[in-house]
């Protein structure tokens, strides 16, 4: 059956400190729409449903193709990227949140910066010499490219981070995103040489041991990362770490 | 002057990381200005590969025939300098990506492997997997961390350039920029900048572009003095898949890989295209250009389709849509090479293209144009270098797929440097370098959008700009039509100014600064359309039906706009062609 208009609900937030507020609009339908695209509609006539004037939404967005990152909101109470959400396939009213894990900049756009940091922490980078011309790098099996790749494919969207019941400020944790990436340096030929010191990093409070294997994670990263896989080899590696440190003192 | 050049880099794409990389690396402090965190940048949408005659196949492949073959698909309108040096490179800069970590596909034995693209008949491209672009990003995003976290590099995340600050001698001694947060309006001091912003899709509404890809900060500068050269030369890509809020870009390795793009003979044919026969299938690029095939460059594919579509009328059942058909490649292969393209297609459109053949159309991808730079990426404002898709050195009139993300990497290793070098004999500003009545002018612009009592919705004056700019400026250009879409941005510029936000308020704005954006576009605009008007002739990505010919004589020229009395003022420019000499380009050819 075709319909004429869409139900949604916006949680809105005019600044990090005001009141949560929830707005409801009626957007007129067309074939093919996905969210970023319905608050690209309000964005165009930026009236609620009872007629009254608002103002546009503000979230973040860029590619519109899932893979830049941006677009992580809550909808239909799940995590996920707006802009593969199609409106075809979700239930009316769509509600629309900001991820309730990070802090909220407005309405659904919020700081996602803890990521970045984490990954400063973890060395996230094969320390090359320099940008000199040095030649081509090592050999690398193809086997060994089919187990990076994955990794590499993160988008730093941190639905895995917002899903996960041990990513909250008691403790601190790191979240499986920074897991997988020092994994990916790790296996890098080059990359292994800061094995050590991101194992370190990983290790005690806040590091890999908090993961309490809810799976959430792997189950709602859009990007099928192989993310336990990675917590729980390198979980095994910080371990083994720690009992080498422990014998070289 | 100062002991440690202070350089402003304003992108964190590809070209402007790989700006920032060079200048930490030989001792100057960096500012990285993006609207985006770096990591979101554009760049991520690359898919296919990049290009560099590493010649791992066996094929006799070299850097002067990737510089031919380069020269030769942009139709000769490139200078060649630039181009021959980039591809020189080009292997240097795979070797490097390589050993910073890309996970580039490998041969059996270990090696880079390369696949084929369009406008070569060589295997010149690395990839990793279709997600190439996004690799290469985070390759050099890890780079640039690394030297944020040694202190090298301040990254300004979420502030939008808004203009250059020039001291009263017209020499750049900085930027203004807004916090996309606060909304704060403040400059920067800098002596050097270099400006790496990208695309202009948006002023086409719908393209392949991100969000972000405005063009705004180039037709700024362009508006402050600088020169825009070759803006006409938009690429319209052959194969994306249309959307409802984009046009989403389904890869040329596609074609690569194998793709073949075909009709059903019989335009009325309401068969799913599985059980269609061979024989009962149009393919026409293999047809028309059999030694290149389906990868002919991507202008002769698009008019290619264009035509089968309008003027055979032999779309799919009606539709304006060709097949672009993966499913003889067996899935093991498509998943190792492309999954990342194929994944896109399955999300957004629902079917899986390993099964089902894709329905795609051409659609904006790409400027050619951009702000002109002399060869060492330094504009005609001293002080402001620009590099990748925001500068028009590389690609002439139509660019090669997989060349795009080499010249964002040459494009800021070079204008790094350069920076660096023009900033170190750099004399003092007098006075304050004119920074306070920078700020001023960008404060005024403020007060007045936010003070305006008018009824016009930005948002509806960019949709009403999308639409002319793709009906008259994309595959197919009449001089009518584009005196008619420049008569509808002149009006456009006229409702801007009754413009009225709905939104008023001073926190994470985003309307307030994407109207902001939207005068830039619209002056932008004026430059691809009139520069069109003015190139009677057919060259590349520029199509006349009435000047179907390439006219060497008097349009081996660049196109060089600056903006006088609020409007674009044109002169041309003699091309560089010392290498190549210019010949006849046909893709028809079977010798």
């Amino acid at each position: 059956m075709a319909q004429s208009t869409i139900k949604v609900e916006i949680k809105r937030q005019s600044s990090p400190g005001a009141a949560a507020v929830t707005e409801k609009f009626e957007i007129p339908y067309r074939p093919g729409m996905n969210i970023t695209s319905l608050l690209g509609e309000i964005a165009l006539n930026p009236v609620d449903v009872a007629g009254k004037a608002t103002t546009p939404v503000t979230y973040d967005s860029n590619c519109l193709e899932e893979i830049c990152g941006s677009c992580a909101m809550l909808i239909n109470g799940k995590a996920r990227m707006a802009c593969s959400a199609l409106v075809d396939k979700l239930e009316q009213p769509i509600t629309l949140a900001p991820l309730s894990k990070f802090p909220v900049v407005r309405d659904l756009a919020v700081d996602r910066s803890v990521l970045f940091e984490n990954l400063k922490k973890v060395k996230a980078w094969v320390p090359i010499d320099g940008t000199y011309d040095l030649g081509p790098g090592p050999k690398q099996a193809p086997q060994i490219q089919e187990q990076r790749y994955p990794l590499s494919n993160c988008i730093s969207c941190t639905i895995c981070m917002e899903v996960c019941p041990q990513f909250n400020d008691a403790t601190g944790f790191v979240g499986a995103a920074t897991i997988a990436q020092t994994k990916l340096f790790n296996m890098d030929p080059s990359g292994s040489v800061l094995k050590e010191e991101r194992l370190r990093a990983l290790a005690g409070d806040g590091g890999i041991q908090e993961c309490g294997f809810a799976q959430n994670c792997v189950q709602a990263c859009p990007k099928q990362l192989p993310l336990t896989e990675a917590i729980s080899d390198m979980g095994r590696d910080v371990f083994v770490q720690q009992v080498k440190d422990l014998f070289a003192r | 002057m100062a002991a440690t050049p202070r350089i402003i880099v304003v992108g964190g794409g590809l070209a402007g990381l790989s700006a920032v990389i060079k200048i930490a690396e030989a001792g100057g402090k960096v500012d990285l200005f993006s609207i985006v965190p770096v990591k979101r940048s554009h760049s991520v949408c690359a898919q296919g590969g990049i290009n560099a005659a590493k010649n791992l196949k066996g094929e006799g492949d070299d850097v002067l025939k990737h510089f031919d073959d380069t020269i030769y698909g942009g139709d000769f309108l490139a200078n060649q300098t630039p181009v021959k040096q980039m591809t020189a490179q080009g292997p240097a800069i795979i070797d490097l990506l390589d050993r910073m970590g890309v996970p580039f596909n490998r041969t059996p034995e270990g090696l880079l492997d390369f696949r084929r693209f369009g406008g070569t008949l060589y295997h010149r491209t690395a990839f990793a997997g279709a997600t190439t672009g996004q690799q290469l990003l985070y390759a050099l995003d890890e780079q640039v961390r690394r030297f944020e976290a040694e202190g090298k590099v301040t990254k300004y995340e979420g502030w939008e350039f808004l203009s250059a600050v020039l001291d009263s001698k017209g020499v750049c001694r900085g930027i203004s920029a807004m916090d996309l947060r606060s909304m704060e309006l403040r400059t920067f001091p800098a002596d050097a900048i270099i400006v790496c912003t990208g695309g202009n899709g948006a002023i086409f509404g719908k393209s392949t572009n991100s969000v972000v890809c405005t063009g705004s900060a180039q037709s700024a500068l362009y508006q402050q003095g600088a020169y825009y050269a070759n803006g006409e030369f938009i690429q319209v890509h052959p194969t994306a898949i249309p959307g409802e809020d984009k046009l989403r870009l389904m890869s040329e390795s596609a074609r690569g890989e194998g793709g073949r793009v075909w009709v059903p003979k019989d335009k009325n044919d309401k068969r799913n295209p599985k059980s269609i026969p061979e024989g009962d299938r149009w393919y026409f690029l293999e047809e028309w250009y059999p030694k290149y095939g389906n990868l002919v460059p991507r202008d002769v594919a698009t008019r290619a389709i264009f035509k089968v579509v309008y003027e055979h009328g032999m779309g799919i059942d009606g539709q304006p849509m060709v097949y672009l058909d993966l499913t003889h490649i067996d899935r093991e292969t498509l998943n190792r090479k492309l999954e990342g393209i194929l994944e896109i297609y399955e999300k957004f459109v629902g079917d899986d293209p390993r099964d089902t053949p894709m329905k795609i159309f051409p659609g904006m991808h790409y400027t050619m144009g951009g702000l002109w730079v002399d060869f060492n990426q330094q504009t005609n404002i001293p002080g402001v270098f620009a590099a990748g898709e925001a500068d028009y050195s590389i690609h002439g009139a139509n660019r090669l797929g997989a060349n795009s993300l080499l010249s964002c990497i040459y494009g800021g290793f070079v204008a790094g440097p350069e920076a660096m070098k023009y900033a170190k004999s750099l004399p003092a500003p007098e006075g304050d370098g004119g920074h306070v009545a920078e700020l001023k002018r960008q404060q005024e612009f403020n007060k007045l959008l936010l003070n305006n009592p008018g009824t016009e919705n930005p948002f509806k004056i960019w949709r009403e700009l999308g639409e002319t700019m793709t009906k008259h400026a994309t595959i197919i250009r009449y001089n009518a039509g584009l005196d008619e879409a420049d008569a509808k941005i002149v009006e456009l510029l006229e409702r801007y100014r009754n413009v009225n936000l709905s939104d008023k308020s001073q926190w994470a704005n985003t309307s307030f600064a994407f109207t902001r954006q939207l005068w830039n576009m619209l002056q932008l605009g004026r430059v691809i359309v009139q520069g069109a008007r003015l190139r009677d002739e057919s060259r590349g990505a520029h199509y006349k039906p009435d000047f179907p010919d390439r006219n060497d004589e008097k349009f081996l020229k660049t196109t060089k706009a600056s903006f006088k009395d609020e409007a674009p003022a044109f002169e041309l420019e003699e091309v560089d062609i010392q290498y190549i000499k210019p010949r006849p380009r046909r893709y028809d050819a079977t010798a």
